[in-house]
């Protein structure tokens, strides 16, 4: 399709090298974790004798089943719920041009600006009031309740583009607004329901700070949290430390590499609104 | 449900029948108003997880309330003077702004070569646009502790400074004031560069060949054609970029608490991880509150005043 000129060329050089400060850490990373206690080489060079037992040691140790499992949990849950009333907020909001209804618009657009660090703290007494501290729970009323406003930005968003003709059709058909709603908008909306998800999807599995102040001093945690305390016990024991870290982000790899091309425009795609 | 949606009009007139209002013979039918209370799930999470508390934080910041202790006392302005009269809080204000500024310069600025880089002609394009992007998705925790290691004074990028004979450059990266804050910029940059480079691609490709081509046939040369042409088009996605990393840059707690904990020596500490300690270490919520206030407010006035530049911009 084309030919190399000399500066294409150099150009392709130049981007591989910096490909190599990218993928440079993470071979550290996997190198590392396969080292066998004892061997003190330089983390650069590969491993000689490469072992498995430091991913038992740091499955075992780290709790990591059961946190895999609840940052499943929360994760699947909340983005559920998030993708639901995000979608089903936006279309009266897109649709309806009533005062009352830009005025909700933008109270909830607002939302994105605010330093969710401010409602953390109050929000942690009410948990606590309530008896969800230490509960997944707590954590999905939370991401669903912060997530919100830049779901409903991207659904508002893309409602607009969509001619009003199919839901009028459906109307006409006799269908009510539930059934309008479940059966003709959100299929329409599919696309961007993608994106919502993989954006939700990745700030929930990775937050650190929310599960950490709501699930502390409880047997509840999630990857992020395990892996904190998992490091806080065996700082010097890098191999295991590092196994754990590989098996954390497994799930997600694994997800990115195999949606790749989605994941990436959902990204840049999710702001251009 | 239906029940109760059916309530509604039939009493005004018969000629109306069944969804009488969505039929209305002029124009486009504006939906019911009745469709509102979709909105309220959403409402009620936001407003139970969001708005309620972010008042209630509000006031407290106004209190002396410990976070444990059943009573408080209203302190007025207490905690905001002592933020602004407290050597450490006025450090942290400092180091944040330091690092929102350094990250938003050195991310977009990197992001930018990447995507100039990937845009067009070289065949490892797709392959290195998913390199480049994978840190983004990778656990900021995860993130922090691989680099942690790397860092520490025989680490894997002092192995690799010597390995390639710039051994004169070793550091003991998080033992030094300056180097902390330096490593802590690098780490960011690393994790995010891609995402800033994935939305100037976007950039990129949405300016049509054409306009370098006919610059080039005028005989400017690359940098000229860059900065004349593609710079200018790529506005929109240098004002994304940029608010995107003013906010995050603001917001950023995790790799600083577990990079450095804010060391040494608080060298590092920004409000996030300071309203944090404050807190949840210190038990001086209201005064952890009032740091939270103060970095909403920060991050308010810069992305207004980021928003209102670009907006200039775009209009002369």
């Amino acid at each position: 399709m084309f030919r190399y000129t000399k500066g294409v060329l150099a150009r392709e050089v130049v981007m591989l090298l910096a490909a190599l400060v990218f993928v440079l850490p993470v071979y550290v990373l996997v190198n590392l974790s396969l080292r066998p206690a004892g061997d003190v080489s330089s983390p650069l060079l590969p491993v000689t004798s490469p072992t498995l037992g430091n991913y038992v040691a740091a499955w075992e140790q780290a709790g990591l089943a059961g946190a895999l499992l609840n940052s499943t949990i929360v994760t699947s849950v909340s983005v559920v719920l998030i993708v639901v009333i995000s979608s089903m907020a936006a279309y009266p909001l897109a649709r309806i041009t009533s005062r009352l209804s830009s005025t909700l618009f933008w109270l909830v657009l607002a939302g994105m600006l605010i330093p969710f660090q401010v409602a953390l703290i109050p929000l942690y007494q009410t948990m606590r009031d309530v008896g969800l501290l230490g509960s997944l729970w707590a954590l999905v009323i939370f991401y669903a309740g912060a997530q919100v406003p830049f779901s409903i930005f991207l659904y508002t968003g893309f409602l607009r583009t969509i001619p009003k003709e199919y839901e009028e059709a459906a109307a006409i058909d006799g269908a009510g607004s539930l059934r309008t709603f479940r059966s003709v908008i959100f299929p329409l909306l599919r696309p961007v329901t993608g994106t919502v998800v993989i954006l939700n999807a990745i700030t929930v599995w990775n937050d650190f700070l929310v599960p950490l102040l709501y699930l502390s001093g409880t047997p509840q945690q999630t990857v992020t949290v395990a892996l904190y305390a998992f490091v806080g016990q065996y700082v010097s024991n890098w191999p295991i430390v590092f196994a754990g870290l590989v098996i954390s982000i497994m799930p997600v790899l694994v997800v990115y590499f195999l949606l790749q091309r989605r994941i990436i425009s959902g990204f840049a795609g999710g702001l251009k609104g | 449900m239906t029940s109760l949606t059916d309530d509604r009009p039939p009493v005004t007139g018969p000629p109306r029948a069944s969804g009488g209002r969505r039929r209305t013979p002029r124009g486009p039918a504006a939906p019911s108003r009745r469709l509102l209370w979709f909105a309220l799930p959403a409402l009620a999470f936001y407003g139970f997880a969001v708005v309620v508390p972010t008042f209630r934080g509000g006031a407290l910041a106004f209190t002396d309330w410990d976070g444990l202790s059943p009573g408080y006392a209203f302190v007025g302005f207490d905690n905001f003077a002592r933020i602004f009269s407290t050597a450490s809080s006025l450090e942290a204000l400092t180091m944040t702004l330091v690092f929102a500024l350094a990250i938003t310069v050195l991310q977009n600025g990197v992001g930018l070569l990447l995507a100039v880089g990937l845009h067009t002609g070289i065949k490892t394009r797709n392959v290195l646009r998913v390199v480049f992007f994978a840190p983004v998705v990778i656990t900021p925790v995860v993130v922090a502790y691989l680099w942690k290691f790397m860092l520490t004074p025989d680490g894997a990028v002092n192995g690799a400074l010597e390995a390639v004979g710039l051994g004169a450059l070793r550091q003991s990266w998080l033992g030094d004031p300056t180097w902390a804050a330096v490593s802590v910029v690098m780490v960011v940059v690393w994790q995010h560069a891609g995402y800033s480079m994935v939305i100037y691609l976007a950039g990129l490709q949405s300016i049509p060949p054409e306009l370098n081509e006919a610059a080039a046939v005028d005989g400017a040369g690359a940098w000229r054609r860059f900065r004349s042409v593609t710079w200018p088009l790529l506005a929109t996605a240098t004002t994304i970029n940029v608010m995107l990393t003013i906010i995050g840059g603001f917001k950023m707690f995790t790799e600083v608490y577990v990079l450095t904990g804010g060391g040494p020596g608080g060298a590092t500490e920004t409000l996030s991880t300071l309203l944090y300690k404050s807190a949840f270490q210190f038990d001086e919520f209201g005064y952890g509150i009032a740091l939270a206030l103060v970095l909403a407010l920060v991050v308010a006035v810069f992305s207004i005043a980021q928003y209102r530049l670009s907006n200039r911009k775009a209009v002369s």
